[in-house]
């Protein structure tokens, strides 16, 4: 009896002070339901907001893989089935393209004194969007395979060319570099951070035409192929967890690889303590001569629905707002690299906040870039399988591009 | 029976068939022969955690407003079908000129999507199907001359290949097919070949996934010859013996024969389900090496940011047709069999 009195104490102690942690929220009456990816991240961020629930305030949340494919619809509803969505910057142009995300401007100037400015995702003049954390490919490192080759960090691509060139001679590793090349999204995104790193635009001035069949899209392509040359075999096959998967077994030196993913290959789960203790970070490598950063950058963050009642959108704001405070970072400072006032970084953060201070740019917010993503992701492969030149698979990419963007209606 | 019981007797399901089947088609048919509204663009300066840029964006309203003058966008007629992403008629006579021998008109055609997915999608129905019904059947004889206590275990074992969900069941073969798989690695050893990988070359992914194919598929054309294999008079096998026919003159004048017409059956699922591959190119990674029309279309529906409506709906009414053509030989035969039947 005793016993289970002092554990039911300790359970309403802990309840008071988790609800402590995140303060009162101070939302008065309100139903808040958010839709979202699915990572670490995120679950935090949900999981902060959920501690505003009280008896006049539900919070519902949905975290899924298969968020964007539910988003549109979920949101056009009136009213709607998820009053925000989180997005990133990809993601968050299905909204913006039908209108179904309100100005958050009022929200901010009542609740958001905490918000740092950078969080502010405006889009013309209005803020649609408050971003809560970065990621970005960037170089992940095996120290000890480097020091062992006597190669410094690689600080462009040609550098890393070199080293994996050294590494493979020595015998040190077969394939010695590693990439998320897998056809599709993946494949098309190389390619993205790639030509980023020429400082190319992707579509000609002020139009949705492209803009990548050129020497710079050539160069990038040349790049990859390359680089390919000192990857498994199977690259093509290669998505994150692949990836991830061939790290912690030890085969792979140098890639450029997701942020969001430190954490994990570095954790003592799937590897061994001194492989997973060799893995370093640096800022993602220029290319051709370039000095920024050949890679994107990309914010996660949250929206409120057009459609959700002035009720339900302000203690949606309020909720979410909570999950995006420097409280929320501290508690899950390695779940990613978050944008708080007041957040401290750790060690899985260095790469991408390295990357950021490099001078990266954003990945393209244009509406039909998804359109010339999904078009290089099955256009590319040919060339990288070596049966079609450069030219070729851009002009290819290129076509696909446009017969789709008609079908949009961005191209008459 | 007469035709108002007949009548009755159907029309809950024929009411179903159209509801949940005919309708379907006819609005995905609509859809394909539309296009979305030219979008008005605005130059808009966007903000982020990474600094401010100009960008395009759509004016929502104003393309909200012709959405709602006329909700299924423009009419396009059949030009998706005759676009790039699809049957790419311009292009294909461009190909027709420029090359000098039909094989390289053919290698132009397949850097073309379409035709891409299409030559793996034939290759694919026409290599597993008959492979299956041939190892269906050779299974379910086997399994029939086994004694009455070994045959409920065989029967499991055999099926399992169909109960095991198809993604599942691509994606255990596909990390056994790895380099470092027990199945990539014991073929590395066998060829002595250390740099031997089934995922990397596009003919041997191809072969992979009609491998996975035959055994994904080979259950059910044994349950269905097993099933017929009951039902082979006993007495025409005996006058079949009693004449001297060895054991294969027997399967080859009595058994296939009268189960003729189940292999008709299972040539006609089988056909239908091989054109419409998806599964196993999801599951072993092999976009890069081979597509399929339903492939495609998925591929339309998962762009991020936009979806292509239009262009999945033409894809999936030119699957129909291909099906449809695929299917008439065999339809035409099982009329004749029925009419002559009667």
């Amino acid at each position: 009896m005793k016993a289970l009195m002092k554990s039911s104490l300790a359970g309403a102690m802990l309840v008071s002070a988790s609800s402590l942690a995140f303060a009162d929220c101070g939302i008065e009456k309100g139903s808040v339901r958010i839709l979202g990816n699915d990572f670490p991240a995120i679950q935090a961020v949900a999981k902060a907001a959920e501690a505003c629930a009280s008896g006049t305030v539900e919070v519902k949340v949905n975290l899924t893989k298969d968020h964007e494919s539910l988003s549109v619809a979920a949101l056009s509803a009136n009213p709607p089935e998820y009053t925000s969505h989180i997005i990133a910057n990809s993601s968050v142009l299905p909204l913006l393209n039908d209108g179904l995300v309100r100005p958050l401007d009022d929200y901010v100037a009542k609740y958001g004194a905490d918000l740092n400015a950078n969080q502010k995702v405006m889009i013309g003049g209005k803020v649609m969007a408050v971003a809560f954390m970065a990621n970005a490919q960037h170089i992940f490192y095996r120290a000890d395979i480097l020091e062992k080759a006597g190669v410094a960090v690689p600080k462009t691509y040609e550098e890393v060319v070199a080293a994996a060139k050294t590494i493979k001679e020595k015998g040190l590793m077969e394939t010695p570099l590693g990439g998320t090349y897998k056809a599709g999204w993946n494949l098309a995104e190389e390619f993205v951070n790639m030509f980023m790193g020429f400082d190319a635009p992707f579509f000609k001035e002020g139009t949705a035409e492209p803009a990548v069949n050129n020497e710079k899209g050539v160069a990038a392509l040349t790049m990859m192929k390359e680089l390919s040359n000192y990857m498994s075999k199977d690259f093509l096959t290669f998505d994150s967890n692949a990836l991830q998967a061939e790290f912690e077994a030890g085969k792979v030196a140098i890639a450029n690889f997701w942020g969001s993913r430190a954490g994990a290959v570095t954790d003592a789960e799937g590897t061994t303590p001194e492989i997973a203790g060799a893995i370093k970070f640096a800022a993602a490598p220029t290319v051709g001569g370039g000095s920024i950063p050949a890679t994107t950058l990309w914010w996660d963050g949250f929206t409120v629905a057009k459609n959700a009642s002035d009720e339900d959108a302000e203690a949606t704001f309020r909720a979410l707002a909570q999950g995006a405070t420097a409280a929320t970072a501290n508690a899950n400072a390695a779940a990613a690299v978050w944008l708080a006032t007041g957040y401290t970084p750790g060690p899985t953060a260095e790469g991408v906040l390295a990357t950021v201070s490099g001078g990266a740019k954003s990945y393209p917010m244009d509406p039909y870039m998804g359109l010339l993503h999904t078009a290089l992701g099955t256009e590319l492969v040919e060339f990288m399988q070596g049966t079609e030149d450069a030219a070729k698979a851009l002009a290819d990419a290129e076509a696909a591009y446009i017969t789709a963007a008609r079908e949009k209606g961005f191209i008459k | 029976m007469p035709h108002r019981t007949f009548f009755w007797f159907i029309l809950p399901s024929a009411l179903a068939m159209i509801i949940f089947i005919a309708m379907p088609i006819v609005s995905v048919a609509v859809q394909s022969l539309f296009v979305e509204h030219d979008r008005v663009m605005v130059a808009v300066e966007n903000c982020g955690p990474f600094g401010c840029k100009t960008e395009m964006q759509v004016d929502s309203g104003a393309t909200e407003k012709l959405r709602r003058e006329a909700p299924l966008g423009q009419f396009a007629g059949l030009s998706t079908y005759a676009n790039r992403n699809h049957l790419a008629f311009a292009e294909a006579g461009e190909f027709w000129r420029q090359s000098k021998s039909f094989g390289e008109f053919l290698s132009l055609l397949y850097g073309l999507p379409f035709y891409k997915a299409l030559a793996f999608t034939l290759s694919y129905t026409a290599i597993v199907t008959p492979i299956v019904i041939v190892l269906g059947f050779t299974i379910a004889t086997a399994v029939n001359r086994l004694p009455p206590a070994a045959k409920g275990v065989a029967i499991f074992i055999s099926l399992l290949p169909m109960i095991v969900t198809p993604l599942v069941g691509s994606l255990v073969l596909f990390w056994m097919i790895d380099a470092d798989g027990i199945i990539g690695s014991s073929l590395k050893l066998l060829m002595n070949d250390p740099g031997l990988s089934l995922k990397a070359s596009p003919t041997l992914t191809w072969l992979t996934l009609f491998v996975y194919g035959i055994w994904h598929s080979a259950p059910f054309a044994f349950v269905v010859f097993y099933a017929g294999l009951q039902t082979v008079p006993q007495d025409t096998l005996e006058s079949a013996m009693i004449d001297g026919a060895s054991r294969w003159e027997q399967i080859r004048h009595v058994i296939i024969p009268h189960l003729m017409p189940l292999a008709t059956f299972v040539a006609l699922i089988q056909m239908m389900d091989n054109f419409r591959v998806f599964e196993p190119i999801v599951g072993f990674n092999a976009e890069a090496s081979a597509t399929s029309l339903s492939w495609i279309i998925y591929n339309d529906l998962n762009s991020t940011g936009a979806k292509l409506f239009s262009s999945a709906a033409a894809s999936s009414m030119l699957t129909i047709v291909f099906v449809a053509i695929l299917l008439t030989p065999v339809l035409i035969r099982t009329w004749r069999d029925f009419n002559r039947a009667r």
